[in-house]
């Protein structure tokens, strides 16, 4: 199996190689079980957090990752958000690559500058997209997939036939679009659901039903993702108000109670309790987003791993050493 | 200006075979009696058509002289064998008095390769809020015709009514950038299919086609002419196409580069290809073609926009919106028209010479090629095929989407009033 050089969308995946991922990941969180939280395997590289917009969730699970395959960690913080301000993303890279990075990951406010990042030639090593803009957040898409897929699938197989949903701000949500892609990709059923002014145009040729109502089918669905709704749509006229956006929209104790049994709900967080989620439904059983912010460490470990060291197969090999 | 001489085996743009004599600087004899004693020059059959004439180029001068001078633009000009060049008005300062196009007018001449003609701003600033001092400006020694605020759209509908309504007073004309503002803030990228997928802010169609709507409605009520700037969209097609029907005074230009790429291109994320307008699907292609080969669209305009590297090597949000285009343009159409077999070659060579001519104006300078006119021409070798090299322009910058395509089409020289400014592909002024 070919496992891509870098990965910047969804699209540089198979399901065959998104799937050899989900399983290392789910060998790495078998081996963490055991007691062994850190693996020799990438000791002496150097990984690189690259983060030109704030997310400090997620910078601590790509450090956390890193450091438990024992890669050096540099955090590098760029403050400039354009030409004209602070130092353009070439001469970081130039800057990176001088000083011997061997990936890195990076999170922009620009949609495209990690695949800018990778394919104009100024560093050498992989890059990973850690969130760009409104493009794609194939991390965060791999965590969910891998974490639908341990409560759902039993961490076997694919997610054929898997009914979900992802509700909310679709049009401007990097994390929706790599989990359309993916979680279609390993044979759900994706369902999108939001109001209209939150879809994007020509949504209709991606791989995913649409429906602008929650309730209509709300006890089909085997998963729920919510999405996170930034207030300044709200000001952009997206939707007039977070009181109707909650009442239309948002998961809370009615619909809780209407979900199919063994249903789950996911949110990539940080969650505005009582818009998009009420604290009913964030805490209730159903919840798994707490799992998703351990899994994404697993996941994390999986793409460092694969994108630096090669096959999968590597890996059992290892740890016996 | 006083040597005469004869073009022998010129292929005109019709087909036939010809002569050329040209005396002091003016055509003097079309055809085969044309004078013998005179030093002859052998085209082989090569094509000559009159000088093009680039009703919107981005010269930067004065203000942003790291991309673009008068000296560099009109050597990129006379490279891709344009005759005469407008000269958009959003330089620094902005040209919206008659000290800025003067200024810019002299430049022209003092390079003297070509004619520079400048546009002036329709508003103060090109700010949109106050008409600029448009008769002043058409009074000056720059003669101005052509007004725009290209680069920004005159979104206003009051003050584009009365800008239409004051340059009738010299029979002028106002060129419009089409771009409905609050419908395209931020964007970057025709919005679609691409743009979604991609998560770039999309510049939908409707911005265009609405302002291009109600603009030729205005046109239509006062009685004036009016210019579109780069049309990029098939609705913009059918509404001029409508509007002329209706016999109002529209005329339409579109560029080589929207006329062969599509906003595929943008997932590359390399900014060379952000353009504004931009680039949009297949089917716009298509219907831009259409709308050139059955007259909709007049004329091909470069809209010729340098930038220095560092506004391209970089994001695409952060990047400038513009691609260079002078040197590659006859190429590209002739690729985009001719061989696709939408446009004969005459009315392509027309589309690039007397018929921007006529809109800006310079009928009496660029009447083509007629005896009496002055020898503003160049010699084209169609059959050669060449690959554009970003590294190998004349211009300062090098935002070309084309390079390393390989096109058909070379102008080898080019007569200027009678002179020659480039032989067999070496500028000699």
């Amino acid at each position: 199996m070919k496992f891509p050089r870098h990965l910047l969308s969804i699209g540089d995946l198979s399901r065959e190689s998104a799937t050899a991922l989900l399983d290392t990941a789910a060998e790495l969180a078998r081996i963490s079980d055991g007691q062994i939280k850190k693996l020799p395997t990438l000791r002496g590289r150097t990984v690189v957090n690259l983060f030109f917009e704030d997310s400090t969730r997620t910078r601590i699970s790509f450090e956390t990752a890193a450091k438990r395959l024992s890669a050096d960690v540099i955090n590098f913080v760029a403050k400039g958000s354009s030409v004209s301000k602070g130092e353009s993303l070439k001469d970081t890279a130039l800057t990176l690559q001088a000083m011997g990075a061997d990936a890195v990951i990076i999170r922009h406010h620009a949609s495209g500058a990690p695949q800018r990042l990778a394919d104009a030639g100024w560093i050498a090593g992989p890059v990973i997209n850690a969130g760009d803009g409104t493009h794609e957040h194939p991390t965060q898409a791999l965590l969910d997939a891998f974490t639908i897929r341990h409560h759902l699938a039993k961490d076997r197989g694919t997610l054929d036939g898997l009914e979900i949903a992802i509700v909310g701000d679709i049009l401007h949500s990097r994390v929706a679009r790599s989990n359309i892609f993916l979680l279609s990709m390993l044979g759900a059923k994706v369902t999108v659901i939001a109001p209209a002014t939150l879809l994007p145009v020509g949504i209709e040729s991606w791989p995913c039903s649409i429906s602008y109502d929650l309730d209509d089918s709300i006890e089909k669905f085997d998963a729920i993702m919510a999405l996170r709704i930034q207030r300044e749509r709200m000001e952009q006229a997206f939707f007039p108000s977070e009181r109707e956006y909650s009442r239309h929209y948002g998961l809370n104790g009615d619909r809780l109670s209407r979900l199919k049994s063994g249903a789950i709900l996911l949110h990539p967080g940080p969650m505005n309790r009582g818009v998009e989620i009420d604290a009913k439904s964030a805490d209730s059983v159903r919840s798994v987003i707490v799992d998703q912010v351990t899994n994404g460490v697993f996941v994390r470990m999986a793409v460092l791993y694969l994108l630096l060291s090669g096959s999968p197969a590597n890996l059992a090999e290892e740890v016996k050493g | 200006m006083t040597r005469t001489f004869k073009l022998v085996n010129a292929r005109l743009a019709t087909g036939e075979k010809s002569s050329i004599t040209v005396e002091a600087g003016v055509i003097t004899s079309i055809g085969e009696n044309a004078k013998s004693d005179v030093t002859e020059i052998d085209l082989k059959g090569k094509l000559v058509t009159p000088s093009f004439v680039d009703l919107h180029t981005h010269l930067r001068e004065p203000g942003k002289e790291n991309a673009e001078t008068v000296a560099s633009g009109t050597r990129a000009a006379v490279r891709g064998g344009f005759g005469a060049i407008y000269a958009m008005p959003n330089t620094n300062p902005v040209a919206d008095t008659a000290g800025v196009v003067e200024q810019v007018h002299s430049l022209g001449l003092e390079e003297g390769r070509c004619d520079v003609i400048p546009i002036g701003a329709v508003t103060r600033g090109q700010e949109g809020k106050q008409l600029a001092e448009i008769l002043a400006m058409a009074h000056s020694r720059a003669g101005v015709r052509v007004f725009s605020d290209d680069g920004n759209c005159v979104s206003d509908p009051l003050l584009m009514r009365r800008a239409l309504e004051y340059v009738k007073i010299f029979d002028g004309v106002i060129a419009q950038h089409a771009q409905d503002p609050e419908l395209t803030k931020d964007a970057q990228m025709n919005e679609g299919i691409i743009s979604s997928r991609l998560g770039l802010k999309g510049w939908p169609a409707v911005a265009e086609e609405a302002i291009i709507a109600r603009d030729v409605l205005l046109a239509d009520h006062v009685g004036s002419k009016l210019h579109i700037c780069h049309l990029s969209t098939a609705g913009s097609v059918e509404i001029v196409r409508w509007a002329k029907a209706r016999g109002i005074h529209v005329t339409a230009e579109v560029t080589p580069h929207h006329l062969l790429l599509t906003d595929e291109l943008a997932s590359t994320f390399d900014p060379i290809y952000k353009v504004n307008p931009p680039l949009r699907t297949e089917r716009d292609v298509h219907a831009l073609r259409d709308g050139v080969a059955d007259g909709t669209i007049d004329i091909i305009a470069t809209d010729h926009a340098p930038h220095p590297l560092e506004s391209k090597e970089c994001e695409w949000p952060a990047a400038a919106f513009g691609m260079i285009g002078l040197e590659s343009a006859f190429a590209i159409a002739y690729r985009a028209l001719v061989k696709s077999g939408s446009l004969s070659l005459q009315s392509l060579v027309a589309a690039m010479t007397t018929k921007p001519a006529v809109i800006g104006s310079l009928s009496d300078r660029m009447s083509g090629l007629t005896v009496g006119a002055p020898a503003s021409l160049n010699v084209i070798d169609l059959e050669k095929e060449w690959v554009i090299d970003r590294d190998r322009v004349e211009s300062k910058s090098s935002n070309t989407p084309f390079h390393g395509l390989q096109v058909e089409g070379a102008v080898e020289s080019v007569l200027f009033r009678g002179e020659w400014v480039m032989r067999d592909g070496a500028i000699l002024r």
